[in-house]
């Protein structure tokens, strides 16, 4: 445990603005986070149809910079980090010698020698360790950033009008997995076409002495388009509905990318080697030939939730472990993502259940994602 | 948030009425609401069964947690809300009004129910 996060928890630049709000504040990995303002149901359908707006200052900026800033984060990384150009972004992790998944990461190229990496704010000091000791012998500076940035989130369809009312950049020709630096609202901020929601969206980073500002002009901007703020709550259904894996979730160092169904991020033909190399080349084998338990989603018949740590039961056996459940506010059901043998693994595999609290409910297996927005 | 002047409180955050020929009327409470966040699911002790002061008899879910539905008083269920186990969003918009759950013949009553004051108190510590 760092230092950070046993003391008391940390307040986000925005955090005033919160308790004006009246939101539900909770703990999130040592920060003070709002988990919601209202009903989280409401900002979850409000990212979905209209916009929702997020303070996500607890996510953790890590700044690589130097000549070999692309070969270290090859070294460090399971991506093929050098491929990726200046201005757009890559999602990948960082693992441990034994393939076990370190952090997932989505990492931006800034310039030719200068990428930021985003770490979940629980694994951030995790990843900053490991970035710092893998750099040794690497012409290339690993910068502590977390206290250099706020991050806000404006997500869901009506938000490329909104932000477009408060910069001249460029958003049309801004992709997803994309980011550009710019003004917002008269704010600079690297404006990056990224989300964990599913839907359209931007993420903001800026200084923290100008979040205030953005949000409060963000707000104002979003008004008349049905932009609300959102909590943390809403985020978790939001991304577990479009089938986005959640690190203590559905990743953990006791799983390699492969055995999260997430081996397409291991670049092995990449130049340099890797940490982890040796191991995920075996993991790949492994899931290929005598697929361990495999990821997939369940949606209840019933109305009662499932949890992370349940177990999913077939023939009164324990076939599998929920990760993440909750009731979907899109489908109107209970949903959830759960590790399951692979021999029950197939969509629509009959008899498989879920033991809540002594009782098997009945629940269908489904392809993730949940939820797939119209393009 | 204010808690009504005529009901009683128990400490697990449920609201009970003035009995009328000896039937009460048992809700959660605004403040327990809305620590919970949305209620999506609520599963209500069934009519006829005994409930026991201080005993769970069925349970709340919302989006983050589940959590137990303890009764206040002991006595006989004569009537459950099944408007709020079709709409458990009622829990959240109207506690103690259209959100109530269920309905009971008190036959033992525990001593220390709070007051209003006592309760609004007890949940703001």
């Amino acid at each position: 445990m760092s230092s950070t996060e046993s003391a008391a928890p940390r307040h986000t630049a925005l955090d005033a603005v919160h308790r004006s709000l009246g939101a539900t504040m909770t703990d999130f990995a040592g920060w003070d986070m709002p988990l919601r303002y209202g009903s989280e149901r409401d900002e979850h359908n409000a990212v979905r149809t209209k916009a929702g707006l997020f303070d996500l200052s607890h996510m953790g900026e890590i700044t690589v910079t130097g000549p070999q800033a692309a070969a270290l984060l090859d070294h460090a990384l399971v991506g093929n980090i050098g491929a990726v150009k200046t201005g757009r972004a890559r999602y990948t992790m960082i693992c441990q010698a034994d393939g076990g998944i370190l952090d997932d990461l989505i990492v931006y190229r800034l310039a030719e020698t200068e990428y930021m990496v985003v770490a979940n704010a629980s694994n951030a000091q995790v990843v900053l360790d490991a970035l710092t000791e893998r750099a040794a012998g690497f012409d290339a500076e690993v910068r502590d950033d977390r206290d250099a940035y706020a991050l806000i989130a404006v997500q869901g369809p009506e938000s490329p009008g909104i932000l477009a009312s408060l910069t001249d950049a460029d958003l049309d020709g801004l992709k997803y997995y994309a980011g550009l630096p710019g003004t917002v609202a008269g704010v600079p901020a690297l404006i990056a076409r990224t989300g964990y929601t599913g839907e359209d969206g931007f993420e903001l980073f800026v200084k923290p002495e100008h979040a205030v500002e953005l949000w409060q002009a963000l707000t104002k901007a979003g008004e008349g388009a049905g932009l609300v703020p959102c909590g943390l709550s809403c985020r978790d259904t939001l991304r577990l509905e479009a089938g986005m894996p959640l690190y203590g979730h559905e990743l953990t160092a006791e799983l390699t990318p492969f055995d999260a169904g997430l081996g397409r991020v291991v670049k092995f033909d990449k130049e340099s080697d890797f940490v982890g190399r040796e191991a995920l080349a075996a993991a790949a084998e492994r899931a290929a030939d005598n697929p361990p338990r495999v990821l997939v989603g369940l949606v209840a018949e019933g109305r009662r939730v499932p949890r992370a740590g349940y177990d999913v039961v077939a023939g009164g056996e324990v076939i599998g472990k929920v990760t993440s459940g909750a009731p979907s506010p899109t489908l109107g059901k209970p949903i959830a993502m759960a590790y399951v043998d692979a021999a029950h693994a197939a969509p629509g595999t009959p008899g498989v259940g879920v033991d809540i609290r002594g009782t098997h409910e009945p629940y269908e297996v489904v392809a993730l994602p949940f939820y797939k927005r119209q393009k | 948030m204010s808690n009504p002047q005529q009901l009683r409180y128990s400490k697990e955050h449920e609201w009970l009425s003035a009995a009328e020929d000896g039937v009460a009327t048992v809700g959660i409470t605004e403040h327990a609401a809305n620590a919970l966040g949305d209620v999506v699911f609520v599963e209500l002790p069934q009519v006829g069964a005994t409930v026991t002061a201080g005993e769970t008899c069925g349970e709340l879910e919302s989006t983050k947690s589940v959590s137990d539905l303890y009764s206040p008083v002991t006595g006989e269920v004569t009537e459950v809300n099944e408007d709020v186990v079709a709409d458990p969003s009622l829990v959240n918009s109207a506690p103690f009004e259209g959100g109530w759950l269920f309905k009971v013949r008190v036959a033992e009553e525990p001593a220390d129910l709070l007051s209003a004051d006592e309760y609004t108190e007890f949940s703001a510590g």
